[in-house]
């Protein structure tokens, strides 16, 4: 699946990478993030 | 997943429509990880959220998958990512990940 011109939705969670740390990625590969998060369960 | 987030990439799905549309995870652990797969393909499977019963079959990878992390900068990669990547089950994760992208067949 090749990211560049997508939409990405980044779901993170705290205690593995964040959804900051995803978007970043993923707009690395080009693609563009719509959406971003970072879920916690505690 | 958390409710009010249910709600968000379902209304981002009806607005923007699901062709060029893919989730990345980041869970460490493949409890956590398949279960948000399974909520963006077949719907939410706590019945609690907006996307119960809605299966928005969107394509779903995580961040640990080779042909995800080949398209990404190394250095970023390794930044926010190595730590996890030493420490996590990775194939067990992506085995779960690729099973609800896949269809889930059950």
């Amino acid at each position: 699946m090749e990211l560049k011109g997508k939409q990405v939705v980044a779901i993170g969670e705290r205690e593995g990478v964040n959804g900051p740390s995803l978007k970043l990625l993923a707009e690395s590969a080009g693609a563009s993030v719509v959406f971003s998060v970072t879920q916690c369960f505690v | 997943m958390d409710l009010d987030d249910q709600a968000n990439v379902s209304r981002l799905a009806e607005e923007k429509g699901t062709g060029e549309m893919i989730v990345i995870l980041g869970q460490p652990d493949s409890n956590s990880a398949g279960l948000f797969a399974e909520t963006v393909t077949r719907g939410d499977p706590t019945w609690a959220g907006a996307l119960a019963g809605v299966p928005l079959g969107l394509p779903v990878y995580h961040i640990l998958e080779p042909e995800i992390k080949a398209q990404m900068d190394p250095a970023l990669y390794q930044e926010h990512v190595g730590l996890m990547e030493l420490s996590a089950d990775v194939d067990d994760i992506i085995k779960w990940v690729k099973f609800y992208r896949e269809g889930g067949a059950a």
